[in-house]
């Protein structure tokens, strides 16, 4: 477990909504309830202030000039990496690469380890439940390749076929790419026991980790896993920024990405040797602020604790459930009995796009459609589902609003 | 509310409920396939062209309240005229939702019925859903054949 996760905190929930200055607004006259952090979540002061003092005093480009202020730029782009480091439990910093979100860091497996990897007649494995995100970039690689994208299945409450995933690891296997949570069931996997069925076979494991980063303490070392990806943005920190866990052998042997700045040790026109890790993997002047504003964020989400989030999330997830089972004709979308911060439902009286238009009318926000997870939709034979998702900042006025918002949507569709 | 039940109007809740010409119309000639991929909605509209007439039209598939009652709306509105007319009353359409919200739509009166979806332009969210049929009775009347898309 990391240092984050070890501690106990007493969840203060006032205070936490407090550090939240977008929750106090109203919204079409009525209070705002935000129910859409798995999209993105809200950012909290110390973010937003960590961000601006760094532009107002600190910024310049990183890893170039000799004078003070590029050095302040570097130390603080660089304790942010440490801080992501701390956050998944990497057992090295030169083990994180900074990216622009989870879906360049897996575009960046997919282009380099999977190229290496991935040949005519392979298969690249995924699960059923993943984000578009997690899967055309295999999709794109199989192409190019001649190799075969195979599916594990998941059940009618959304819970992963763990034999049948056995089963499909097979002996031209040679990647399995699975999320931790799932952005539109909310279910979570059980990555360590998933990993140790894909290694036992000789199978490297990519988590897509973008869901489960704001939810739940991560110790990619406990779990095992090859890389690991996750977004800033759904973590309280500025969108535009991510990272990627990677094992140290793994990045060290596999190509740079994309070529430029930044990934190089020296350039002749007849050759170029590139950087270490992890600046092999960093070509460009990267979002300097943003990575400042992600370690802010990691900051304020160690010192809240993320167990004590977890907790209080738990809570108000059976809260929400129970409540939404109160409403008429309202059915829940992904009923696994491990789930994490997501409450994806449909109405018999109404599509999923109404029932947003008119919740938004009440002040609250949730997601409609098919939150890009389009192969999940056809698994429960719907086109869209309303999402109502929760951080640590919900509470249970919240689902109350939902509820009572959710009540006029059947009214007004009778 | 009050702007939920401009939005909301009887006859769209009506035609959500029992939409008209839900069919492929018998000795239909054009078809084309509409998505929007903001919402998932998907519709297929089906055009029995003769002399450049839409004699019948029907549709297929699942929307929300809008995109379905603007479909089912759409059909009554364009059955037996020329397709020239039948353009012609989609732009007139697209500007009713896609108006400025702040000024009220000027009457027209070839629009008639379809005048129920000027609530639609306080939602600029939703002005696909209410196009997403027109788009794709275009396409088949055209006859491209290519899947019509809001985006």
């Amino acid at each position: 477990m990391s240092s984050a996760a070890k501690q106990s905190h007493a969840f203060d929930l006032a205070q936490v909504r407090k550090e939240f200055p977008i929750l106090d607004q109203q919204v079409h006259g009525k209070p705002l309830v935000f129910l859409d952090s798995a999209a993105s979540s809200q950012k909290p002061r110390a973010v937003i202030d960590a961000m601006a003092e760094f532009q107002r005093r600190d910024y310049a480009n990183i890893h170039r000039g000799v004078y003070q202020l590029s050095q302040r730029a570097t130390n603080a782009f660089e304790a942010a990496r440490e801080r992501v480091r701390g956050f998944l439990g990497a057992a090295e910093t030169r083990e994180i690469i900074f990216t622009r979100g989870t879906t360049e860091a897996i575009n960046l497996v997919a282009a380099t380890f999977g190229r290496e990897r991935v040949g005519p007649g392979d298969e690249v494995l995924i699960t059923h439940m993943e984000h578009h995100s997690n899967i055309v970039p295999w999709q794109m690689l199989c192409r190019e390749k001649g190799a075969t994208l195979r599916v594990v299945p998941i059940d009618d409450r959304g819970v992963l076929d763990l034999e049948a995933l056995d089963d499909l690891l097979g002996a031209r296997t040679r990647i399995l790419a699975v999320t931790h949570v799932s952005n539109a069931l909310g279910t979570v996997n059980p990555i360590a026991e998933i990993v140790a069925m894909a290694h036992a076979k000789g199978v490297p494991v990519l988590v897509d980790g973008a869901q489960a980063a704001p939810h739940m303490a991560i110790d990619v070392q406990e779990l095992g896993c090859d890389f690991y990806a996750f977004s800033s943005h759904k973590v309280f920190g500025p969108s535009g920024v991510g990272a990627l866990y990677g094992r140290a052998e793994h990045l060290e042997a596999m190509p740079p990405y994309q070529g430029g700045g930044e990934m190089i040790l020296s350039v002749t026109f007849d050759e170029t040797i590139y950087a270490d890790i992890p600046h092999k993997f960093e070509a460009g002047t990267p979002d300097i602020t943003g990575v400042v504003g992600l370690g802010a964020a990691l900051a304020w989400v160690e010192a809240t604790g993320l167990d004590a989030i977890a907790e209080h999330e738990h809570a108000l997830l059976a809260y929400g459930t129970e409540a939404l089972s109160e409403v008429a004709g309202l059915r829940l979308i992904g009923t696994a009995p491990h789930k994490a911060g997501v409450l994806s439902f449909v109405l018999d009286s109404a599509h999923a796009h109404d029932i947003g238009t008119i919740l938004d009318q009440e002040g609250v926000a949730v997601r409609t459609g098919h939150h890009c997870a389009q192969p999940v939709m056809d698994r429960f034979s719907v086109p869209a589902t309303a999402r109502a998702s929760l951080a640590a900042y919900n509470d249970r006025s919240d689902i109350d609003a939902l509820v009572r918002a959710l009540h006029s949507v059947n009214e007004m569709f009778a | 509310m009050s702007e939920l039940r401009e939005l909301y109007q009887t006859t769209i809740l009506d035609h959500n409920k029992s939409p008209r010409n839900f069919r492929v119309p018998e000795g239909a000639n054009h078809a084309a396939d509409g998505f929007n991929p903001l919402c998932g909605d998907k519709v297929k509209v089906h055009v029995k062209l003769e002399d450049g007439v839409v004699v019948d039209v029907g549709f297929e598939g699942s929307g929300c309240a809008i995109s379905t009652a603007s479909a089912s709306m759409m059909t009554d509105a364009v059955k037996g005229r020329p397709v020239a007319e039948a353009e012609k009353l989609f732009e007139r359409f697209h500007d009713l939702v896609t108006g400025d919200p702040l000024t009220e739509p000027e009457f027209d009166p070839e629009i008639g019925k379809l005048a129920v979806f000027a609530g639609v332009r306080e939602f600029p969210m939703r002005v696909k859903c209410a196009t997403l049929a027109w788009h794709t009775l275009r396409s088949a009347m055209e006859g491209s054949g290519e899947v019509a898309k809001t985006e």
